[in-house]
């Protein structure tokens, strides 16, 4: 196990530096910053100047090796636009993101098992057709369309939910709700799937042979094999909402880190976006490593 | 009086797409207290289908009872509540399965899994627990203590069949039900079970209702014998009636095919043997997996290899053909070191020896035609045959191997499994080789279709002068097809010599060992096996 987690770290670190490495030149292949936060009519000498405080002025590589020194010292730079530490800024924001992540994976975790097991145990019944038509439709429709159509039906019709921003629990529903239909209508997909081929294994036959009843038979017998390709994708997908639901959290102006980076791209804060890509990848490399735990944990035969 | 368990005009369909199949049609059988039946059968007999009807475990759709009765001390199954049905399972009948891994949970230890089957009929789970672990003692299962908590993958094939039948005892039903419970085990393995069997048996006063292909299951366990084909019953006695004195030409027929019977072939004349193979040794890890083997193969011999699981015979067949790469030692074909050969040399060898292996559905490819399938050796090695020529060279194959030229543009789902072991032999023989290497080639048939692909093995010889290397763990087979046999346990050779040597005079007790746990169908026959092997056993 301990060889394991230092190959997954070792090999997760390498990524980690092709990323900043790409991502460092590729961003400031957008432009000079310089144009977009001083007038058009600023002096040469502004420039100049805006250039030298923030490091602008020296040749590409320098630029590329001090920030490679800086991180070494945990030190992300500071935003351009937001006079603060870049890593605070993407913290902040982060912190937003993971939470809608949690509340929505926790929500399409609990309700896609729940309702895929169900279809697969009555497979070809009318709650499995009524499932699986719903879960097709929802993994299909794109989510800034509903996202805007929920704006106008729920917000401005009705009434009875915030159109945008935060605050209460209100303003939750929304975002949650919309970013909720893709993964649930794939991963039910996924759970019914599985279901159904553990439901027809050796094993389940076994526990029918001993008189089980279907609840057991369903989520202690056939439930656990079945986990094991649904995991895979339960963590495909919160890596995506990880990542920033970028989309999303625009339409609803939530402050989540997909905003942050959309807006650090468009306003060339180049430490703002490599610092949110730097923490979003290591939570992604955390629960990539947190799902191959879960496998060894859930079967008995995978150990590392 | 009523039966204990007794199934009356039974009839089963299953609705497929292809059409409604008759699984069973009008099956009538009973069982009493203490009395073992044995359900015979080839597959696609219907064996099966009147238990997991007992049981409740045809799925309808597409499965549906058409007509019929199964009374459990006189009470009708069928016509009771379902949650009383789900009741009488596990608790008054019990059921093992063939394959004891893929039966057990892979993902629960077998301590939750025994226990469960308690908890289940409402017993407290200290009490389970303590239980479980008696029965696991009981069953044999050595540490029995410490291995509460292990997962069914931790466990070898017998033991997982002994933990299956410990929890099917755990609520001591009035029925067993033995679904093929030792085909999946080694001879030696099966003589244990199906000893457990019994004594288990005689202790809880069951009744044993058992289903095998397996005419030596039925000697060594069966009080009576129902006879099944097509879904019909075609004959039923006591096992001794019904094989010394069949009635129905179907018994007869399968009586017949079985092997163990014929006369034993004669050492062939010295010759320079086509396959030397020498001091072979394979280690993966630290685990020796074939251990310094030296044999030979002389042409037109058969040279049958048997052994247990894990005896290494496989392996022998994997580094022979280069499919592994031996650790150290030779095996000389036509002078060159198959070992150590060149690439481009062993490329142009290996048309001299072919395989033919153990299952055809995986081993024959579903997308490929039977055409494609044996003419692709033509495509792999191009300077055999032109390609205008490919029709009828395949043509000729399939008719050799007693197929029709009709059959070329078929695809292997599309046959038996003994016809799809009839394409593989086909496609073996398509490079003209000297040596073919049969690993189980036959395990996977049934025994009259096995008869069959033995006779067409046999007269191949005869014509082409073929000579095999013939993997099996069937030993009355290879009593009637081989000229000299090769014991192996763990990794070596501990026995060879003359087919006649070994089955008359085998001087290794792990040979006479084999001899004796491998069953005989003959009901008398096999009780002096019995007393035989018992003797072994004490003299041990």
């Amino acid at each position: 196990m301990k060889s394991f987690l230092g190959k997954r770290a070792i090999a997760s670190a390498i990524s980690l530096v092709g990323l900043v490495i790409l991502v460092f030149f590729l961003s400031r292949l957008t432009g000079d910053p310089t144009d977009l936060y001083l007038p058009v009519d600023a002096s040469q000498e502004a420039r100049d100047n805006f250039r030298r405080i923030h490091g602008l002025d020296q040749p590409l590589m320098v630029q590329f090796f001090q920030y490679v020194g800086d991180l070494l010292r945990f030190d992300f730079g500071e935003s351009i636009r937001r006079s603060e530490p870049a890593i605070d800024a993407v913290l902040r924001g982060f912190t937003w993101t993971l939470q809608l992540a949690a509340i929505t994976m926790a929500l399409v975790t609990a309700m896609a098992i729940l309702i895929g097991s169900l279809a697969a145990f009555h497979v070809g019944g009318f709650f499995d057709r009524l499932a699986t038509f719903f879960s097709l439709v929802g993994a299909s429709a794109p989510d800034f369309w509903i996202a805007i159509v929920a704006i106008v039906i729920f917000s401005v019709n009705l009434g009875w939910v915030p159109t945008s921003g935060t605050g209460g629990w209100e303003f939750w529903i929304l975002p949650v709700a919309v970013l909720f239909i893709r993964p649930f209508g794939l991963i039910l997909q996924v759970v019914r799937g599985s279901m159904i081929s553990t439901l027809s294994s050796a094993y389940v036959k076994t526990a029918r042979a001993k008189g089980l009843r279907n609840r057991p038979i369903i989520f202690v017998h056939a439930l656990r094999n079945a986990m094991l390709p649904v995991i895979t994708v339960i963590g495909d997908q919160a890596a995506a909402l990880l990542n920033g639901a970028v989309v999303v959290e625009s339409i609803f102006g939530f402050p989540g880190v997909g905003k942050l980076m959309i807006d650090s791209i468009l306003q060339r804060d180049f430490s703002v976006i490599l610092a949110a890509i730097m923490v979003t990848a290591f939570a992604i490399f955390l629960m990539n490593l947190l799902i191959d735990i879960l496998y060894a944990v859930l079967d008995p035969r995978i150990r590392y | 009086m009523s039966h204990l368990l007794e199934v009356r005009n039974l009839t089963v369909d299953f609705h497929t797409a292809q059409g409604t199949v008759h699984a069973v049609r009008d099956v009538s059988w009973h069982l009493d207290r203490g009395e073992c039946l044995a359900i015979l059968g080839e597959s696609g007999s219907g064996k099966s289908v009147s238990a997991s009807a007992v049981m409740n475990l045809i799925d309808c759709p597409p499965g549906e009872i058409v007509s019929g009765e199964i009374l459990f001390e006189g009470e009708d199954l069928l016509k009771m509540p379902s949650e009383r049905r789900r009741d009488l399972n596990g608790r008054r009948v019990a059921m093992i399965f063939q394959d004891p891994l893929s039966h057990l949970n892979p993902v629960y230890t077998v301590g939750f899994q025994i226990s469960e089957m308690m908890t289940t009929h409402g017993e407290p789970k200290d009490k389970a627990r303590a239980r479980t672990l008696e029965l696991m003692k009981r069953v044999g299962i050595p540490d029995h203590e410490n291995k509460f908590d292990q997962y069914p993958h931790q466990f070898s094939g017998g033991q997982r069949q002994r933990l299956m039948i410990a929890m099917a005892l755990a609520m001591k039903p009035d029925i067993l039900v033995a679904d093929e419970p030792t085909t999946a085990l080694d001879v030696t393995v099966q003589a244990q079970i199906l000893r457990l069997l019994e004594e288990l048996q005689a202790e809880y006063g069951m009744g044993l209702l058992l289903i095998t292909h397996d005419l030596g299951v039925v000697a060594e366990v069966a009080d009576r014998v129902v006879v099944m084909n097509a879904g019909e019953i075609v004959e039923s006695g006591t096992a001794q009636q019904v094989y010394k004195a069949p009635v129905h030409p179907y018994t007869k027929k399968l009586i017949a095919a079985v092997p163990g019977e014929g006369e034993m072939a004669e050492p062939v004349g010295q010759d320079e043997p086509v396959l030397k193979i020498d001091n072979l040794r394979k280690v993966y890890g630290g685990f020796t997996a074939l251990d310094d083997a030296t044999l030979t193969v002389l042409p037109c011999e058969t040279v049958a290899i048997v052994g247990e699981s894990g005896s290494g015979k496989s392996t022998l067949a994997k580094t022979v053909l280069r499919l592994e790469d031996a650790t150290s030692g030779a095996a000389y074909y036509d002078g060159r070191d198959l070992v150590s050969l060149p690439a481009k040399e062993l490329f142009e060898l290996r048309r001299h020896i072919q395989m033919v292996f153990q299952d055809p559905t995986q081993s024959l490819n579903p997308r490929m035609s039977v055409y494609d399938i044996v003419s692709e050796a033509f495509a792999i090695h191009p300077d055999i045959l032109p390609k205008a020529k490919w029709k009828a060279r395949v043509q000729e194959l399939l008719e050799q191997v007693g197929l029709e030229a009709a059959h070329m543009s078929r695809y292997p789902h599309q046959f038996s499994g003994g016809q799809r072991q009839r394409i593989a032999i086909a496609r073996a023989l398509a490079l003209e080789p000297q040596l073919i290497i049969c690993d189980e080639a036959v395990s996977a048939l049934d025994v009259s279709i096995q008869a069959q692909v033995i006779q067409l093995l046999k007269r191949l010889q005869k014509e082409l002068g073929l000579s095999y290397l013939f993997i099996a763990h069937d030993l009355p087979l290879v009593r009637d097809f081989a000229h000299r046999v090769v014991v192996m346990q763990g990794g070596k050779i501990v026995e060879q010599g003359p087919v006649r040597e070994i089955f008359e005079s085998p001087r290794e007790k792990y040979t006479k060992d084999l001899l004796t746990a491998s069953p005989h169908p003959d009901p008398e026959v096999q009780a002096e096996r019995r007393k035989a092997r018992m003797e072994l056993e004490k003299t041990a």
